[in-house]
């Protein structure tokens, strides 16, 4: 084979679990990182010749480790590297640590690494770019690429962001049970940051980002694989391949988001959202619900809507309600009173909202589905007042402009607030966990 | 001869395939099938939801129901394709081409019952 393109996808999926693997090894994440780019090199060189090894992850680790090894020993790193026979015959040795590196192994491997980048001493966008970085092996013009910021903004954050977790204690005895559930826990979370900073874009720049919840989808993939009997990591992985599965269908030529109802459902990606229903089905065998196995459940129930006036609204406001008693918050309450007005009326929905007055009275999502239930009640002037609030909370131009546009038919017909509009992380963060279902 | 052509490959691989990638993998392959088709040669082809979504029943006095693929090998069953063939030197030849250019493991099996009962939808 003279291409060497192949090569990529191995180096690629590799990736996690060799360095993993070599940070535990080298306990330094710099140096770790040093070693597999290096293995990486050499394996451009060595695979093309004798074609791609059994198990590259471990013909990876083997090769850093030699390479990080030699490195350490000399004490300086511009020497010239042993020549290639030292690790031409590297097949023994590669079933030798492949039996070794058994599966619990490269689980704590992966869950630390991840574990590393979410360090809750740095600020959320940190967390993420420095898991694409490390973990994913994004590029840093990359990864800028997608935050919308310069190259070197970008490579001073993460240099910033590493130095920071360099300086940090990074857990390396293999955790207990109750510290791997919470790193898990933590992961899990911060996978969702990446997804969500992805999929809340807008604008024309919106493209741009999707690489964001592929790569999110794909870690939470490998976690899945690496726990596989874990209900809400099965209830993430659902959530996220049910709101992806609208990628397509979300936004409109300008970028400017398409509500749920609106939406082209012929765009929907029909095999995403088989196997995130499927993966809800599995969780709930365990009935051990969760958020966000009750988010993706409702995100499941509209997915399964061909048309919007076929979404089973009750069913929704049950999941709500169970994910109230999960995780009470007057956001998942508003949420819900949005599947109440559908299926009893916005009476019923109004009532529920007034509760919640007081701790959202800064947030326009409230005021705009007060004006809206308002509205459809015929109480005309006070659906005014109330809209006129929202447009006053709008965090940004393109927000406003959203709402507005939307103020007008609210009013006509009825239609409902739905929070689809672009989020900062911060507000993300905030939220969390996120309830809509655009 | 009826062959079952099993396609295994490193999940973790597959996964970390772009779209793009993904497509010109399948389109390189529909080059092949589309021709075995044409000639009437063709059973179901089927490509598996990931080991993910996969639930194990082991069956004893009392059924055991577990998370995951049956074996946790790196390389897991991630679909088949059913494909007439000559002989098992044209299976061999057959498993060559669809795969050409690709990492994946293809374990020839020959067909002992095939019940097509139901059009898939």
């Amino acid at each position: 084979m003279t291409e060497i393109a192949w090569i990529d996808p191995l180096l690629r999926s590799a990736r996690p679990q060799a360095l993993g693997a070599l940070v535990r090894y080298f306990r330094d994440l710099d140096r770790a990182e040093e070693a597999f780019q290096e293995a990486c090199l050499r394996a451009l060189k060595n695979w093309p010749l004798n074609g791609p090894p059994r198990d590259p992850a471990a013909w990876l680790i083997l090769v850093g480790r030699n390479v990080g090894v030699d490195d350490a020993r000399r004490g300086k790193k511009s020497e010239p590297l042993p020549g290639d026979e030292a690790i031409s015959d590297l097949d023994d040795a590669e079933s030798d640590i492949a039996e070794r590196l058994d599966n619990s192994h490269y689980r704590d491997d992966l869950l630390r690494l991840l574990f590393i980048c979410c360090n809750p001493d740095l600020p959320a966008v940190q967390q993420i770019a420095l898991a694409l970085r490390v973990v994913s092996g994004l590029t840093v013009k990359e990864i800028a690429r997608a935050f919308l910021i310069s190259d070197s903004a970008m490579e001073q954050r993460i240099t910033r962001a590493k130095s920071r977790v360099a300086n940090a204690d990074i857990p390396f005895e293999a955790p207990g049970a109750v510290e791997r559930a919470e790193r898990l826990g933590a992961v899990a979370a911060m996978i969702y940051l990446i997804f969500n900073e992805g999929y809340s874009a807008s604008g024309g720049d919106a493209h741009m980002r999707v690489p964001l919840c592929e790569e999110a989808i794909r870690l939470v993939r490998l976690l899945l694989t690496l726990f596989p009997g874990e209900p809400e990591i099965m209830g993430l992985m659902a959530l996220l391949l049910l709101q992806h599965a609208r990628a397509s269908a979300r936004l409109d030529a300008d970028g400017a988001i398409i509500l749920l109802e609106e939406q082209d459902r012929g765009l929907w990606n029909r095999d995403l959202i088989a196997e995130g229903r499927a993966l809800i089905e599995k969780a709930a065998r365990h009935r051990r619900p969760g958020p966000y196995q009750l988010q993706a459940a409702i995100s499941g129930v509209h997915a399964h809507a061909a048309q919007p006036q076929e979404t089973d609204w009750s069913e929704i406001d049950q999941l709500y309600a169970a994910l109230e008693r999960l995780q009470p918050s007057p956001v998942v309450t508003l949420n819900r009173a949005v599947a109440v007005s559908k299926s009893q009326g916005p009476a019923a929905a109004l009532a529920m909202i007034e509760p919640l007055a007081v701790p959202l009275s800064g947030y326009f999502h409230f005021f705009g589905l007060r004006g809206a239930l308002l509205a459809q009640l015929g109480r005309i002037e006070e659906a005014r007042v109330a809209f006129d609030k929202a447009i006053a909370l709008a965090h940004t131009p393109a927000e406003a402009t959203h709402i507005r546009m939307h103020l007008d038919r609210l009013m006509k017909d009825g239609e409902l607030w739905k929070n689809n509009q672009k989020k900062s992380i911060g507000d993300v963060g905030a939220t969390r966990p996120r309830t809509s279902l655009g | 001869m009826l062959y079952a052509f099993l396609c295994c490959h490193d999940e973790a691989i597959v996964n970390s395939w772009t779209k793009e990638e993904d497509d010109a993998v399948l389109a390189k392959r529909h080059k092949v099938t589309e021709k075995l088709a044409a000639a009437g040669r063709l059973g179901p082809a089927v490509r598996l939801m990931p080991t993910t979504t996969a639930t194990t029943v082991r069956m004893g006095r009392e059924p055991v129901v577990l998370d995951g693929p049956f074996s946790e090998t790196k390389e897991a069953l991630l679909g088949f394709y059913l494909i007439d063939c000559d002989s098992l030197e044209d299976a061999i030849e057959m498993a060559k081409q669809i795969g050409r250019d690709e990492n994946v493991v293809f374990e020839i099996r020959p067909v002992k019952l095939y019940l097509p009962q139901r059009e898939a939808s």
